[in-house]
């Protein structure tokens, strides 16, 4: 199709280049005159989005690696100082994080759209099988970048794919010490992961390269499945391409900011904001929602080898399929019973992802295994015989004529698709949610927050009155120790000016040293200094609290999350809600009980909580009416404390919260206006290829 | 081929891993009958459980034959030592950490995806193929051993 181009530039210095090295005629040729089919719908915009998203995963993956500390003892800890420190930080890492989910999300609609229309049919095969190997690279670059932050979801993530290896016959454990570099996942695990997910991203742009290349070489496929025959048939990329898809990607921006600026943790796991723990397993180890539905399969098969081997091959079985489906017929609009099928079969995909982020006992068990059954009956029974017995209806002559017959009509059919597989996505991606801290017997209450909302910022009194709480009662358990003082001087802080800092930080003792004799010595504290732990080490902690850990508060809210079930979760994508973490902080203070419910025993040395999972806890009750006295004349109650206490932590887990709202409604405005234009400018362009 | 080796055998653990790996001598004397501690060894956690008669019996009753991964409790205690029970807290299906003294048979419960074990660390329900390993160990006395 794009054959050596007539492109000559007539800039001399251009024509010199040209000649030499004729880059500006392949660009020519491939993005500009390069002839496109005239029916193309918006599902042909994914692969310009997909473009456009692995560069942003690599520029702000870059970015983030020049501030991130691969060390088993550190990362943790980087992550947040790249989040609180950091110019932008806090974009940047929203960006990568939530990007890797939008990649997957367009990967996976990009390949349905390959499956219904037939694209790896012939000449097409080999550009199917360079998209299974992106595919499969993205696979392996996400679940490695999920690594990195070194949360417990990370580390017991990395523990349970890894073992998978394991499954190999005779040389599985030798393989699993290979890829550990140790004899557990450790230090030189992460380093290695560190490397490869830096590594791999370049690789992926290799292959879209050549995925791109044979893309020209066979053409693009179209939604008649009709190969492009004469000159009526096709458009030039440029500007006819170009302008829809970056009309495409600019809406799929929107979506994406969503996630950015209003709903950054939405997609992911509360678990991942504890620092990674080698003695205690999570209670539900959940991956990311893009793998649910190959974890569902694995988890479904009562073998464990038979189950790692199901798991890679309903991967592997995508690369067989230009010849597991022979039929002639290319596009299921032609294909009465492929098209049907082909919905159940999405069906079948969205039930295993969410069979995936379920407990794996009584009825999902068994769904979970009539569904995988189900998945390699579409590739291995249903394909082949449907190609052989199928009748399909007739398919127009030319894409001129088929795009002649009708203008207008499918039009709708293609937004009340996209709502549906929205909709989808939105609940495949919630049933994560729904797998989460599943213990918890009551839910907390939803409380009013300031914070909450597109436009929340936090009440500055709130957080004056919430720091007294914790400096007085919180702190002499919990440390706060990601917080500085300066920080309290912090735009979008409690408020207080930089001398106030100053002089609140003088109060606090901390240790330095060593001094010129070589000891050390305590000195009053400084702005730039954090708030000091109460106690020296763990060890120390669980000593003085029998038995029991303090966790630090400084992503406490962020760290602590309830199961919102079904349809909730939905609903919470649309109001924003995310306050899962302080509906419970503030709870769990107001939660204590002074004889618990008839029937259960409580352990001793610990108290009833009404919120806490398992509602034995082993913090006394820490709050009491007058315990606290307030300035401003607030209500020295328990509820106010505790109110005010939590909105302090949420600032303490987030302290550019209200830097990120207020971007985000800049960048809205302004794609909501860009959109706008584009889909103008693109209505003129097409304006008589239609 | 034999080029390739240095490349691949870097990524196995580092001389330091391995000494760090060295074995471990632990002390039994402070853990009470129905007691039991979790160490680590290589980074794995060790559950060392001071059985009670009761778990004993119930370890040493069940018929072999009926069991999943099919192994008396005399081969995975020391003889004449049958009140300890040293395992690898580790599960055999993708290893999470199982809870000590969780579970329907007394022993292990894991929380990831439900495997259940009895008061030898046999499997016992649950997706796990395999028994939880028992790590080379030996008495150096009555009230010491030593794992590696």
């Amino acid at each position: 199709m794009s054959g050596p181009s007539d492109f000559q530039p007539t800039n001399p210095a251009l024509k010199w280049i040209e000649r030499r090295l004729p880059i500006m005629g392949l660009m020519h040729s491939s993005f500009v005159v390069y002839p496109t089919p005239r029916n193309l719908n918006y599902w042909w915009t994914f692969g310009a989005i997909l473009s456009m998203m692995l560069g942003v995963q690599i520029l702000t993956g870059v970015i983030l690696a020049m501030h991130y500390t691969p060390h088993a003892d550190l990362a943790f800890k980087s992550v947040e100082l790249i989040v609180r420190d950091v110019n932008y930080g806090w974009l940047l890492r929203n960006i990568h994080a939530s990007g890797a989910s939008m990649f997957f999300l367009a990967v996976y609609i990009h390949m349905f759209r390959g499956l219904y229309y037939g694209s790896y049919k012939e000449p097409r095969e080999v550009l199917w099988i360079l998209g299974v190997i992106i595919y499969l690279l993205m696979m392996a670059t996400g679940f490695m970048g999920y690594v990195l932050p070194w949360g417990q979801m990370s580390f017991w993530g990395a523990t349970v794919i890894t073992n998978l290896f394991s499954a190999v016959p005779y040389f599985g454990e030798s393989i699993v010490t290979l890829l550990w570099g140790g004899y557990s996942v450790g230090n030189p695990t992460l380093n290695r992961f560190f490397s490869l997910h830096y590594l791999l991203p370049f690789v992926i742009a290799g292959v879209v390269v050549l995925h791109i290349w044979a893309l020209h070489v066979a053409g693009q496929n179209n939604p008649t499945g009709v190969e492009p025959k004469t000159e009526k048939d096709t458009v030039p990329f440029t500007p006819h391409a170009t302008i829809k898809d970056l009309f495409g990607t600019c809406c799929f921006l929107l979506f994406f900011s969503w996630f950015i600026f209003y709903m950054p943790n939405y997609l992911g796991d509360a678990d991942n904001y504890i620092p990674a723990n080698p003695g205690v397993t999570p209670a539900h180890i959940v991956p990311e929602w893009y793998y649910l539905p190959f974890y569902a399969i694995l988890r479904s098969i009562p073998n464990k080898l038979a189950g790692v081997v199901g798991m890679f091959g309903a991967i592997i079985i995508l690369a067989f399929l230009p010849w597991l489906d022979s039929a002639k017929t290319r596009s299921s609009k032609y294909r009465p019973l492929a098209k049907q099928f082909f919905w159940m079969f999405v069906v079948v995909c969205i039930g295993l992802g969410y069979l995936g982020a379920q407990p794996p006992e009584g009825i999902y068990v068994i769904v979970g295994r009539i569904l995988t059954v189900c998945y390699f009956a579409y590739f291995l029974i249903l394909l082949p015989l449907l190609s052989r017995i199928e009748k399909p209806r007739p398919v127009p002559n030319s894409i001129a004529d088929d795009v002649l017959a009708k203008s207008g009509a499918k039009r709708a059919t293609v937004a009340s698709a996209a709502i549906a597989l929205l909709v989808a996505g939105g609940l495949f991606a919630g049933s994560v949610q729904d797998a989460r801290a599943d213990d918890h017997g009551v839910s907390p209450p939803g409380l009013n927050w300031s914070f909450s909302g597109w436009r929340g910022t936090f009440d500055r009194g709130a957080l004056q009155r919430g720091l007294k709480v914790y400096k007085e009662v919180c702190s002499s358990c919990h440390g706060l120790s990601y917080i500085a003082f300066r920080n309290l001087a912090d735009a979008g802080g409690p408020g207080y000016s930089v001398a106030q800092a100053a002089a609140f930080a003088s109060d606090y003792k901390i240790k330095d040293g060593p001094n010129d004799q070589g000891e050390m010595f305590e000195r009053p504290g400084r702005a730039a200094d954090y708030f000091p732990s109460p106690f020296p080490n763990e060890q120390a902690a669980r000593a003085a609290n029998g038995g029991a850990l303090p966790p630090d508060l400084s992503l406490i809210t962020k760290a602590r999350s309830y199961k919102r079930g079904f349809p909730t979760f939905i609903f919470d994508f649309f109001t924003q809600y995310q306050e899962q973490g302080p509906d419970y902080v503030a709870a769990v203070l107001q939660g204590y009980e002074d004889k618990p419910p008839a029937g259960f025993t409580l352990p001793e040395g610990s108290f009833y909580n009404r919120y806490f999972p398992g509602h034995a806890i082993k913090m006394p009750k820490p709050l009491n009416d007058g315990q606290v006295t307030f300035d401003d004349g607030s209500p020295a109650t328990v509820a106010q404390y505790a109110k005010d206490v939590t909105t302090f932590l949420m600032w303490a887990a987030e302290p550019h919260m209200e830097a990120r709202k207020a971007l985000g409604m800049q960048v809205f405005a302004f794609l909501i206006l860009l959109s706008v234009l584009l889909y103008f400018t693109k209505k003129k362009v097409w304006a008589n290829a239609h | 081929m034999l080029t390739a080796w240095p490349f691949i055998s870097q990524m196995n653990p580092d001389a330091s891993t391995i000494a760090a790996g060295a074995p471990i001598e632990v002390d039994l004397t402070p853990i009470a009958e129905g007691q039991d501690i979790k160490v680590f060894w290589r980074g794995k956690p060790i559950y060392i459980s001071h059985r009670t008669k009761k778990q004993i019996e119930e370890a040493q009753k069940v018929p072999v034959a009926s069991l999943p991964d099919p192994e008396p409790d005399s081969a995975r205690v020391k003889p004449g030592h049958d009140q300890w029970l040293v395992v690898i807290g580790i599960c055999t299906h993708l290893g999470c950490i199982p809870i000590a003294h969780e579970g329907a048979y007394d022993g292990f419960f894991c929380p990831c995806h439900g495997s259940v074990y009895d008061t030898s660390g046999r499997i016992r329900q649950g997706p796990a193929p395999a028994n939880l390993a028992v790590p080379p160990y030996a008495f150096v006395s009555d009230t010491k051993i030593q794992i590696g």
